[in-house]
């Protein structure tokens, strides 16, 4: 089996895999990253949602070859010690979230938004969450959340 | 108020491990030794087995075991059973064929489960499944219901004539006849209720383990009611005894009622790991969660209203197809019929109502609750009726609805259809939402719209409904085969800290938080000292589970009774220690006081006489504080309110645009309006999906069109509103907690606000009947067939 290396939340990690495992497997199955879902199998839900190398990705759709060499980052990166990230904060302080199924998908494609747009509308958080399917909460208070974690990263 | 008791909208304590992504759902869960399952499924809807050849699959690599419909017969495993038995018309009961969880002589719907290969790997498991032959013969499927109803129809059971479950029926048919009779206007409706797939985000998953050494069972499964499982799984179908089979359920991602039930996988899975035996894992792939989740609504109704020359209302007829899929689910029954026409007189005083429901087998997935189950179809059936009503007759939609209100000095108000109403104020919530949705403004905004070519519409629904699925002696006299009280148990520490073990299961509801505020307000602690625990048989004595909005309705007065016998057991602990007389010792704000006096003991002084008892009143009380209860209400809660949506329509397109939603609620006493908030949200949000994007189609051969996120159209965020949403509450009267159930209201207030603002919209131009989902391309449709 062919050797993968990549840089997960700031550690180096190195493993052989099967050349059919996907960057969502790699994290979950082989790192214990758990926080990272797999929702769907289509590439729609958006659970799966990480950042490589600074960018959103759905890990359901990159093979872990693919991302030789990359910066990867998920949610359990995110947090500093006890202290939540201010977009973590957003979501806790304004119930952006219920089960929390699609919760760290949403989190990490949110702050890409903010990476490109740091003072967004309204509409532009809505049309930006197309990839990312929320069963409970109507999208209504993670949009209020995403507005207030852009903020708070301004301030 | 205290800062984290009731009222008091606390941040919720989960939230901090879901988003540390620390949360552990059944799929971030292994064992030791965990092998893989991989279910092998139907391909046709429906086709007789003649053979499964498993001889090339055993030898794939990986692959431990592949077991088949004929191995689990051969064990005499029993069948998937249903919690609730319906009787037709004439006293008879349903038709209950059998529903063994691998198929054995026939398969029935796309998805039907063939074989299980348990392998080293899933993707072992899984490529070994691509190896079984399995010989079919065909038959024609049974997918619309009045074919399925046809003589000449191929049969789901063969032993099911016409593919008729059942023939029920309430309320009192020579009334209404009667009142039909002497109507001046009859309005009749036809209309389908759409079908729809639940789609929690968290697949369905399940790790069952099997321990030779003392024959225990454990099986992780995503449900919302791990009691439950415990006993149809281990009572009626694998006959394992509760004390040897436990049922955890940890965190689950979403249920909205596909959670609820006692799938079949569950049963293969715990059986098989003791053939292994080996721990064995299945999560469902999304396009099996299409073809295996049971569905929702799918029902066909002709109703009709009879009123008076004044637009009284003198009766109701209601008659409804209700598609049951291929087998019966766990509470498939009940839900087209008590939960459906025992609703039937809305919040109005209609006098005489008859409701029949037929329904029906066919080869698709089971049916079975999904949020509202049953309110929302019956809602959407007497709100469009209702609006159609004032639109034939010439009144305005407000004062039809105004006139036929139950008013708020007519409760208890017992209804034609089996319910008694305990408290409520319609007339109330319809103006509140009448002045936040700015009504008195809506022709000037319509004719700003007409003005740039759009077409607005502006569309009511008040609506009630049933919550806090208990009342057990309700429940068996209509069928249901177990009781539906909750448990709890309250748990103080030496120290004072607080374990509560609670019957019902939380899946998004924020059941830790809300639950840990009740506890804070009962002993005066906060909430830090709080942990809630469920979804675990081995820590939680019993339980119903959470489904009917019945969690803070049923489970939350259970923790309060128990919450209260800790009190009572405190008041001696402390009257003994302080020498003084029960009577005389008060409590409030955590604190014990002899009254008249400044002899006080803290909460957690007491706790700790309790275990340390040196100086106890031994003789009379045993030591520890430690208690259970049990509460079982009397009656339903009864939620109510007002939706109301308004709609842009560019009639070039035919895009729907809800330029306001305002929903007004009455959930009785709210205890975190943070969460209630949410919950309604989330609850309209698959109400205005189910009116504007969703819907379920099979092809005529029973093959699933809409079997995955490409072609079902879930709502995303651009396609929603920001939602206006209010309560004003009437407390609760059926329960010490007067609250009365906040999960399912969204979603059944909602579709019909949504599709009556569509028809007001376009009514000028002649369109008056749309079906749900209306979709863009449907309503233009609309427009250029008027």
């Amino acid at each position: 089996m062919p050797t993968v290396s990549m840089t997960v939340n700031g550690k180096s990690v190195s493993a052989e895999v099967e050349p059919r495992t996907l960057l969502v497997q790699y994290l979950r199955e082989h790192l214990g990253l758990t926080g990272t879902h797999v929702g769907c199998d289509t590439s729609q839900c958006g659970a799966c949602v990480v950042h490589v190398n600074g960018e959103s990705a759905k890990s359901c759709t990159i093979l872990a070859m693919q991302v030789e060499g990359a910066d990867v980052a998920t949610i359990e990166g995110l947090a500093d010690g006890d202290t939540l990230h201010p977009m973590q904060e957003a979501f806790r302080e304004n119930h952006g979230l219920q089960c929390g199924f699609c919760t760290p998908g949403v989190v990490m494609s949110a702050l890409d938004l903010v990476r490109t747009n740091a003072d967004p509308s309204e509409r532009e958080v809505r049309e930006w969450l197309e990839g990312n399917l929320c069963r409970c909460t109507g999208y209504h208070n993670i949009v209020k959340s995403i507005l207030a974690g852009a903020k708070a990263m301004q301030g | 108020m205290s800062e984290t008791g009731i009222g008091a909208a606390v941040r919720r304590v989960e939230d901090k491990r879901f988003l540390t992504g620390r949360g552990k759902y059944i799929d971030d869960i292994d064992q030791r030794g965990q092998l893989y399952a991989w279910m092998l499924r139907s391909p046709h809807a429906h086709a007789r087995i003649n053979g499964v050849d498993t001889a090339t699959a055993s030898q794939a690599p990986g692959v431990v075991a592949i077991f088949t419909g004929a191995d689990m017969a051969a064990d005499e495993v029993g069948g998937i059973p249903c919690a609730w038995q319906i009787h037709n018309k004439d006293g008879s009961p349903m038709h209950e064929p059998p529903h063994p969880p691998l198929a054995v002589d026939k398969v029935r719907h796309v998805g039907d489960q063939v074989a299980v290969v348990i392998a080293e790997t899933k993707a072992q498991a899984r490529d070994a499944a691509e190896l079984i032959a399995v010989d079919y013969d065909v038959l024609p499927a049974a997918i619309d219901m009045d074919l399925a109803l046809a003589d000449n129809a191929s049969l789901v059971h063969d032993d099911v004539p016409n593919n008729l479950c059942f023939d029920w029926e309430i309320g009192d048919k020579d009334a209404t006849e009667a009142a039909f009779a002497k109507a001046d206007h009859v309005v009749s409706i036809d209309i389908v209720n759409n079908r729809l797939i639940p789609n929690a985000m968290e697949p369905r998953a399940a790790i069952a383990q099997y321990e030779p050494s003392n024959g225990n069972y454990t099986l992780h499964t995503t449900t919302q009611n791990p009691h439950v499982i415990r006993l149809l799984m281990g009572a009626f179908v694998l006959q394992i005894p509760e004390h040897k089979l436990r049922i955890i359920a940890p965190d689950v991602g979403g249920g909205f009622g596909s959670k609820i039930f006692h799938y079949a996988e569950e049963a293969i899975l715990t059986w098989a790991s003791a053939k292994v035996p080996q721990p064995i894992k299945w999560t469902a792939e999304r396009s099996e969660s299409f073809i295996t989740d049971a569905h929702g609504r799918d029902h066909e109704t002709h109703a009709e209203l009879a009123m008076d020359k004044g637009g009284n209302f003198l009766g109701l007829r209601v008659s409804t197809k209700a598609n049951i899929g291929a087998y019966l689910s766990t509470f498939g029954a009940a839900v087209p019929t008590y939960l459906h026409g025992t609703l039937m007189a809305g919040v109005y005083t209609t006098p005489a109502i008859y409701c029949e429901v037929k329904t029906v087998f066919t080869n698709t997935v089971p049916v079975d609750a999904y949020r509202g189950a049953g309110r929302p179809e019956c809602t959407y059936l007497l709100e469009r009726l209702v609006t159609k009503a004032a639109r034939e007759i010439g009144m305005d939609p407000v004062e039809i609805r105004q006139k036929n209100m139950i008013q708020p000095d007519q409760f208890p108000y017992q209804t034609p259809v089996a319910l008694e109403y305990d408290v409520g104020n319609y007339p109330a919530s319809l103006d509140t939402a009448l002045q936040a949705s700015d009504y008195a403004g809506f022709e000037k905004r319509r004719a700003e719209s007409e003005s740039n070519d759009k077409r607005r519409g502006i569309g009511i629904s008040t609506y009630i409904e049933a919550c806090g699925i208990a009342p057990s002696a309700v429940a068996g006299a209509l069928g249901a085969r177990a009781g539906l009280y909750e448990s709890a148990q309250v748990r103080v520490h030496p120290t004072g800290s607080v374990t509560v073990y609670t019957g019902s299961h939380s899946h998004g509801q924020g059941h830790e938080t809300t639950f840990a505020q009740l506890v804070s307000e009962s002993f005066g602690i906060p909430i830090e000292q709080v942990e809630i625990k469920h979804g675990d048989t081995g820590e939680v004595q019993f339980g119903m589970g959470t489904y009917g909005s019945r969690s803070i309705a049923v489970g939350g007065p259970a923790i309060l009774k128990a919450c209260n016998k800790i009190i009572d057991k405190a008041t001696k602990i402390v009257a003994h220690i302080l020498e003084a007389s029960e009577s005389d010792i008060e409590f409030k704000d955590g604190k014990f006081t002899v009254s008249g006096t400044d002899r006080e003991m803290a909460f957690a002084e007491v706790s700790l006489a309790a275990y340390v008892p040196h100086n106890y009143p031994i003789e009379e009380l045993e030591p520890g504080l430690d208690e259970n209860a049990f509460y079982d209400p009397l009656n339903f809660s009864y939620p109510a309110g007002c939706h109301i949506c308004e709609v842009e329509i560019d009639p070039e397109t035919g895009d729907v645009d809800i330029t306001n939603f305002t929903a007004v609620d009455d959930v009785g006493r709210v205890i975190n309006p943070m969460i209630v908030e949410g919950q309604v949200h989330g609850g309209l949000a698959q109400g205005i999906g189910q009116a504007l994007l969703e819907g379920c189609v099979y092809d005529d051969s029973g093959q699933l069109l809409t079997g995955s996120y490409m072609d079902y159209t879930m709502p995303r965020a651009d396609n929603l509103p920001n939602l206006n949403v209010g309560t004003q509450s009437v407390l609760g009267a059926s329960n010490p907690l007067e609250v009365k159930g906040v999960g399912e209201v969204g979603a059944i207030g909602s579709p019909p606000a949504v599709i009556n603002a569509i028809l007001d919209a376009l009514a000028p131009l002649g369109v008056d009947d749309i079906s749900m989902p209306a979709t863009s391309a449907k309503v233009w449709q609309a427009i250029q067939n008027a």
